[in-house]
């Protein structure tokens, strides 16, 4: 008896062990980060490496304001996410809607076809899209990184309407013999009813947009169109003779710093939206 | 696609069908198509019209400023000698082959573990997805500076030891290893899942198995494995798609701007997507990125078939009530 539980007890440490070892290893960078941040540029580039900064020097933080348009930059971040985000949740939780609780001549089609997209390379049709865009001169504007999410994201339809296949249909057909038009059962009764599901979304999309590079990349070439995700790249090739990393380091965690808050804040939307997600695809 | 449980019997089917038809209103018909209006739209002008249209554009000599002009295969003729292109493939293929099995092995196993050990678990689950969340670009920034083969912290315990140190991103044999290495850092996302399907595998399973004498070994082997096989199946399928589009880490350790004619010393880091960026968005040869673009397109689409038709082997749906 004795013996099992020190088997057990041996096995639990080791299980402790290696989960925590490789916690420590995911938290380094992010401690690295601040601590680089926070330092004057020689510091950075030291052997042995210099854990804690000495003298923590917070001037970079006012600093790098100077050094970057850092406030257009997140201003601009903010605008592309804000509107995309606003577009994706509600030109798909229209389709989800229509898609779980409607009945019509061509609606599993078109379901399917919008499901089959979930896997698409965004390869195959980047550079068509672009040339659309081109056409339509919005080259340089924010209108690419947002119009697209006005028009449906698939995942975000199919984790919707799976969502909204849970309400109950009585609820509805109470709110038809009172007379409710289908567009007021939408926004009054099917909306409010899926908050859990609406904050999964959002919080998916809200990061999707604030992190997304390529996007910007391929449209925005100005710099005062610049998302932080292109500022961030931006200083970081920047050739000026002058040793900018503590600045880089700055604008990186700037940017990383509203993403652990709100990953922090909502937790449960991210780990439910994860395993939504991966596990019913 | 889901069915509902009251399909099973053809009578019940058609007595379905019957009320099918007879509530099948102009009125939910007509809001039915509405609402999916916008969608529909984006199907056809976001996705679908552009994969046909890249198609079309493969066949092309296209610059933007002048019409498409048709040229037959000679894209697809001129990447097989491109030495560039055949560069790009060996990077991609050295990566996905590396990336894949790490990435899947580890995160199960860690899943394993995780659902082992009920103290703690949210804490260390909250942390090992942590890296997930952040920015491609912030990541990038990051580890060029952790992977600094002089001065970054991972190399510190390595010359502490005496062991030999690698010189990351700067060898061109470490340059694939080096992103690898990034992106088993965001390990955290697999690992979420693979844990929730672990979790999930009813206890009774498990009772049965200890039943029948079957030892930890065993029970993984012939409980946990086989009830978790269509999650692996389908993070193997996700993986490997996601692998062959490597981009943005690449992207910001190697290349300064979208004409930048190397990815890295030897062009290591000269990853698919990447030269297909160069040549649609550096040098606006639209047809011949668009021929690149198709390529891939149908690699990925080959592999997820083979391994579609692969799973009858090795995936277990419950439904099927049979055993592995």
């Amino acid at each position: 008896m004795t013996a099992i539980r020190f088997r057990q007890t041996v096995l639990r440490f080791l299980i402790h062990l290696t989960l925590a070892g490789g916690s420590a290893f995911m938290l380094v960078p992010f401690f690295w980060l601040l601590s680089s941040s926070l330092k004057a540029p020689h510091e950075i580039f030291v052997f042995p490496p210099k854990w804690i900064p000495d003298p923590v020097r917070w001037a970079n933080y006012r600093e790098v304001f100077e050094v970057v348009s850092v406030v257009r930059y997140t201003t601009n971040t903010m605008i592309v996410t804000v509107f995309s985000t606003l577009g994706v949740i509600l030109s798909s939780s229209m389709a989800a809607y229509s898609f779980a609780r409607l009945r019509f001549k061509g609606r599993d089609i078109m379901f399917g076809l919008i499901l089959s997209t979930v896997m698409l390379p965004y390869v195959v049709t980047m550079i068509p899209v672009y040339i659309l865009f081109t056409r339509l001169g919005w080259i340089g504007t924010f209108l690419p990184l947002i119009v697209p999410d006005w028009f449906g994201g698939p995942i975000t339809i199919f984790l919707l309407r799976q969502f909204f296949r849970t309400i109950p249909l009585e609820l509805e057909d109470a709110a038809r013999i009172d007379g409710a038009s289908r567009p007021r059962i939408f926004a009054q009764i099917i909306l409010p009813l899926s908050r859990s599901a609406l904050t999964v979304v959002l919080v998916l999309s809200l990061l999707y947009n604030w992190n997304d590079f390529l996007a910007p990349l391929i449209y925005l070439h100005k710099r005062d169109m610049f998302t932080l995700a292109l500022g961030l790249n931006a200083l970081q090739h920047f050739e000026s003779g002058l040793d900018w990393t503590h600045y880089v380091m700055v604008l990186a965690t700037l940017m990383v710093l509203p993403v652990i808050v709100i990953y922090f804040l909502a937790q449960r939307a991210f780990v439910e939206g994860i395993v939504l997600t991966g596990l019913k695809g | 696609m889901q069915s509902s449980p009251a399909q099973s019997t053809p009578a019940a089917q058609t007595e379905r069908g019957l009320r099918f038809f007879q509530r099948l209103s102009f009125e939910e018909t007509l809001f039915g198509w509405l609402f999916i209006v916008p969608a529909v739209l984006g199907l056809l002008f976001f996705r679908l019209g552009p994969v046909f249209a890249s198609f079309y554009l493969s066949f092309t000599k296209y610059e933007i400023i002048t019409a498409p002009q048709w040229i037959g295969f000679a894209n697809y003729t001129k990447l097989i000698k491109d030495a560039l292109w055949l560069r790009s493939i060996e990077v991609t293929l050295w990566y996905v082959i590396l990336f894949v099995p790490l990435s899947l092995t580890f995160a199960y196993a860690v899943a394993l573990l995780m659902s082992r050990n009920v103290r703690g678990i949210t804490t260390y689950r909250t942390l090992w997805y942590l890296p997930s969340v952040v920015p491609v670009v912030a990541s990038a920034t990051i580890w060029r500076w952790g992977l600094n083969p002089e001065f970054g912290p991972i190399n510190y315990p390595l010359k502490v030891l005496g062991l030999p140190a690698p010189r990351w991103l700067t060898d061109p044999d470490w340059i694939v290893p080096s992103i690898v290495f990034i992106g088993l850092w965001g390990l955290g996302n697999s690992v979420l899942i693979f844990l929730a399907s672990i979790v999930s595998v009813p206890r009774t399973f498990y009772e049965a198995a200890e039943v029948d004498g079957a030892n930890g070994f065993a029970r993984f082997r012939h409980v946990t494995l086989p009830l978790t096989s269509s999650i692996i199946f389908y993070q193997l399928i996700v993986t490997v798609i996601n692998s062959f589009q490597v981009f943005g880490v690449a992207y910001v350790l190697f290349v300064s701007n979208p004409s930048a004619s190397s990815a890295g010393p030897n062009n290591a880091a000269l990853f698919y997507v990447l030269y297909m960026f160069r040549n649609a968005f550096g040098y606006f040869r639209n047809g011949y990125a668009s021929a690149m673009a198709w390529i891939l397109f149908l690699v990925v689409m080959l592999l997820t078939i083979i391994l579609f038709y692969s799973q009858r082997r090795w995936v277990y749906y419950e439904t099927e009530g049979g055993g592995s």
